[in-house]
């Protein structure tokens, strides 16, 4: 692979916090190499402040491979860039060109609020786990694992809705800041392995009530989410949790 | 031989393999209504702190869960992709708790505890039923069973898996476990907080002082026990494997406040990562060790050689591992895979730019998945074409995502070329000393998962972190614990008003003050970068008395600098990641001139653990069982006049009842 070196610019959502209010700043970066990864630029930015005396811009990240779903930004007006299926620590500057601006913004949706520059609040997810993303079993004795046999499609099904990083793009994505692909593909998991079961119609009831308690807005099925996950969630994991619900719906006749 | 333990590690009497049952048969319960009353802290949600949060709120105590990041499902251990051993000899082939206790003691060089390393393979089993349980889509055949493979340094297939992202699937499980707790009231989660402090009370630990990393306001917690599950310290050499926020500083304010610290030397160095490509690299990314089962290991016959991977015909490459190792092959142990890969490229046979990295090949494993596949398929005579289209969708499956990372980070294409990789620093084996309970030498201060020392020795085999930090949650510590809070039901909790809180919420205020007031010119990564330098020369994949000596001095001259340079902007009442970063930085300053120190006492090769003065005439590493058959614990006594930092040696002695420690031999 061919590396090259570019000088950018780049527009920065600033906000010291959740009250105060935000605007961007320019900032100017030389010398990036292709082989770089967008966060390492923001990196050498950082440094490039620091050394200045003046403050580093506050993003989140940990792991950098693509997995924790803890980086969270917008680049160029798409959750984590312009890349497909992709996290923002995994974009690379060879995405860029010598001379690009590049506006980054934090994740947009009244259920995250921004806590400081690109970092947002995604407790809200947590809270819908709560609600029923989980098999209810205590450590103990659980049978053989081999006494549960599972088709393996299901269960390759269930592992791709389970892919899911919890990183919230697809919130971001959506211009009703839905949340349903991420609900969706809880509920999913779930509902497609023999474990979940027993919990299959209280779950998609109380995942979707505390969804909607915590300000997410409706699906109107534009399929943003879908485009725009950096796993390949795939929407049927929509239409799965509007089976289940209509399904529980049916089956239950003291639908809260 | 038989010098006293001067160390108590609590290991049962009895024959090995009834320690455990014979522990879980006697130790102290503590009633149910009496659970209640219990506080438990436990510090770090990664898969040791989740899924003992999630049991013991399932018992019944009251337990506050810490982490740093913004959710308990980030924790490192969502990163782990290969897989998760377990004793089920589900494939027949010959497993069994003992043949995997067996595996385990010999992969760690004869370093760890049996008892320890038996119980471990015990359990195994039960995490692999807990977890399917809970709905962890694990690999399956397709006649609807779970499927296994292979991790190196073992001959069975025992390791399970759900694609690359094995670590992520059983994290969401210990994570939703833990927030079915939270659902109950049982489990408080405390996102964003940085435990700082242990706080010490009679002999106890009764507690610790947290910084809430959003508001920067620092925070008393009680709790009847501690328990530090925080993971490993690689990030002490800057590039490593580990996430970023990954950290010494739990586990070192508990080494400065009596817990000894053991076998801080051991590190493990991962045989294929990604290797470095440029100055500004921030961490290095791991190919899952799994790729050996099928990807072939080499470098060309000729020095120098500057053709494409692909233009290099077949009988001028040498697959070193397999000739060196024919009876494990590719599947060497990572310490053995690691040292030959340098020994290649010190010797001029290098690949790519920078001649520091070595081909992992799927040439040929795409041919042969694409017979047997096209023999499924009923095809006859199939073109190579055909042949490579089926291989290529067998391996996709297997380790797509693994490849997809590859090619994102290299912008190669790993599919039609080989991957290049090189070792890098990947696991800790050192950490808390902890006895067979797990607890530290601070009462009631435990340490779970990778923060302890206690099961790997001096290598880690693959896929047993995993297992290691479920056991540890889910099946060690109930028990345990339990053993030690019986008695503690007589005593009230201490109101955070006490003055040894007073004390330890100063000592956090003072330092973050101290750290605020430098106002240097340096900052804190190129501080960091510093001490990684040093730590990867002088106490990387080989080690000399020379070099560890001159570390241990720049070590200390840099925690010097450090103190009169590093430039940390903002305040401590807001977000600020530089102080984050800089108060975790200094810790793994002092901890890297612990290591050296270790690596130094140690005068003998072993496991991760190179000492050049120790090899055997055809390079492998050379124990010495008579001089060194301990764990160190170090205990730390203050900070010497020298600039050094006072340790003292303690000698937990290794004894061997059932398997005899012979030469490790991958031949
Ligand atoms: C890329 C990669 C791949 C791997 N693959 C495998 C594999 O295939 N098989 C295998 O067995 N092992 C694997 N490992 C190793 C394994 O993942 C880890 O050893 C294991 O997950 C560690 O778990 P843990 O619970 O001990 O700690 P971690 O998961 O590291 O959790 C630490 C926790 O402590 C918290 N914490 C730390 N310090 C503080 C503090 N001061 N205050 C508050 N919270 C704190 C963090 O927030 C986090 O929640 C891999 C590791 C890496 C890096
Ligand atoms: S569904 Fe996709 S975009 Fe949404 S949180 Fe999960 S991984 Fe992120
Ligand atoms: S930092 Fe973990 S997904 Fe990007």
């Amino acid at each position: 692979m061919e590396h090259y070196n570019m000088n950018l610019t780049l527009k920065v959502w600033r906000q010291a916090n959740s009250e105060a209010q935000g605007n961007f700043e320019i900032f100017s970066v030389a010398n990036i190499s292709s082989e770089m990864s967008f966060l390492e630029m923001f990196d050498v930015l950082n440094e490039q402040l620091v050394e200045e005396g003046k403050e580093p811009i506050a993003f989140d990240h940990d792991c950098r491979e693509g997995i924790c779903g803890m980086c969270s930004m917008y680049i160029n007006g798409k959750p984590h860039g312009p890349w497909q299926q992709n996290t923002t620590c995994q974009l690379h500057m060879r995405a860029f060109k010598d001379g690009d601006t590049i506006v980054v913004e934090p994740w947009r949706a009244k259920a995250f609020p921004v806590i400081k520059d690109l970092i947002v609040d995604r407790g809200a997810f947590d809270r819908i786990i709560e609600a029923g993303g989980y098999v209810s079993i205590n450590t103990g004795n659980p049978q053989d694992a081999n006494n549960i046999p599972i088709e393996k499609k299901k269960a390759d099904e269930a592992f791709a809705a389970a892919a899911c990083i919890g990183c919230g793009a697809c919130v971001a994505a959506c211009k009703n800041s839905s949340a349903l692909l991420f609900v969706g593909a809880k509920v999913s998991q779930l509902a497609l392995l023999p474990q979940g079961e027993p919990e299959r119609k209280s779950r998609v009831f109380d995942m979707l009530t505390q969804m909607d308690k915590e300000g997410f807005g409706a699906c109107t099925s534009t399929g943003a989410c879908e485009a725009t996950c950096p796993k390949g969630i795939s929407i049927a994991n929509i239409a799965r949790l509007n089976h289940e619900y209509i399904r529980a719906a049916v089956l239950d006749d003291t639908v809260h | 031989m038989a010098e006293k333990n001067i160390l108590d590690n609590k290991i049962p009497e009895g024959p090995l393999d009834q320690k455990w049952t014979n522990y879980k048969g006697h130790c102290k319960l503590v009633n149910p209504s009496n659970k209640r009353k219990l506080e438990v802290i436990v510090v770090g949600t990664g898969l040791a702190g989740a899924s003992a949060a999630a049991t013991l709120g399932e018992l019944g105590y009251k337990v506050k869960a810490f982490c740093y990041q913004d959710s308990p499902r980030r924790a490192h251990s969502i990163a782990a992709q290969g897989g998760i051993n377990a004793a089920k000899n589900y494939q027949n082939d010959g497993d069994s708790v003992f043949r995997l206790f067996y595996d385990t003691i010999k992969g760690g060089d004869y370093r760890a505890r049996e008892a320890n390393v038996h119980r471990l393979s015990e359990v195994s089993g039960n995490i692999i039923d807990q977890c399917v349980a809970q709905g962890v889509p694990f690999a399956r055949e397709y006649g609807g069973l779970l499927s296994n493979r292979s991790f190196g340094g073992v001959q069975v297939q025992r390791t399970f898996y759900a694609a690359g992202q094995t670590g992520q699937q059983l994290l969401l499980g210990a994570y939703s476990a833990l927030e079915r707790q939270v659902a109950l009231g049982t489990v408080t989660i405390y996102n964003r907080h940085e435990m700082e402090e242990v706080v010490v009370i009679d002999g106890k630990a009764r507690g610790i002082i947290a910084r809430n990393l959003v508001t920067g306001e620092i925070e008393r917690h009680f709790g009847h026990a501690v328990l530090l599950c925080t993971g490993g310290y690689g990030n002490v050499f800057f590039l490593s494997t580990n996430a970023m926020g990954s950290n010494v500083t739990a586990a070192w304010k508990a080494h400065r406040k009596g817990a000894y610290f053991a076998n801080p030397c051991f590190t493990q160095i991962h045989p294929t990562c990604i290797p470095v490509s440029g100055e500004n690299q921030s961490k290095l990314t791991l190919m899952s060790e799994s790729l050996r089962n099928d990807g072939r290991i080499w470098v060309p016959k000729q020095k120098n050689d500057t053709r494409k991977g692909n233009d290099i015909p077949e009988d001028e490459r040498d697959y070193y591992l397999e000739r060196r190792y024919p009876a494990f092959g590719n599947l060497v142990p990572r310490d053995v895979a690691s040292r030959a890969a340098k020994e290649r490229c010190d010797a001029g046979y290098g690949v790519g730019t920078s001649k520091q990295s070595v081909y992992l090949d799927f040439a040929e494993a795409i041919v042969r998945y694409g017979k047997i596949e096209c023999g499924k398929h009923g095809i006859t005579d199939p073109s190579a074409a055909v042949i490579q289209q089926h291989g290529l969708d067998v391996v996709k499956e297997k380790y797509g995502n693994l490849f997809d990372m590859y090619a994102k980070i290299t912008g190669e294409d790993p599919y039609l070329t080989p991957m290049r990789i090189f070792p890098a620093v990947h696991y800790t084996m050192g950490g808390l000393w902890v006895d067979y309970e797990l607890k530290t030498t601070i009462d009631g201060l435990y340490a779970l998962g990778e923060c302890n020392f206690s099961d790997h020795g001096a290598n880690r085999l693959g896929a047993s972190a995993l297992m290691q930090g479920l056991s540890d949650g889910y099946f060690v510590i109930p028990y345990t614990l339990g053993n030690y809070l019986a008695d503690e039901i007589y005593n009230q909790p201490i109101p955070t008003t006490h003055p040894e809180f007073d004390k330890a919420e100063k000592e956090v205020k003072d330092r973050i003050s101290k750290l605020l007031n430098v106002k240097g010119t340096e900052t804190v990564d190129s501080l960091h970068r510093r001490l990684g330098k040093i730590m990867w020369d002088k106490c990387g994949m080989a080690r000399t008395a020379e070099g560890l000596t001159e570390a241990i001095n720049e070590i200390a001259q840099l925690r010097k600098e450090f103190w009169e340079k590093v430039k940390i902007p903002g305040s401590d009442k807001e977000l600020n990641p530089e102080l984050e970063k800089a108060g975790r930085v200094i810790d793994f300053i002092e901890l890297g001139e612990l290591m050296c120190k270790d690596a130094l006492d140690r005068a003998e090769s072993c496991g991760g653990h190179f000492r050049e003065e120790s090899q055997t005439p055809d390079g492998e590493a050379l124990r010495h069982d008579d001089q060194f058959m301990y764990v160190s614990a170090w205990e730390f006594t203050g900070e010497n006049p020298n600039g050094l930092l006072g340790e003292e040696l303690h000698k937990d002695q290794l004894v061997y009842e059932v398997i005899k420690p012979t030469t490790r031999n991958y031949k």
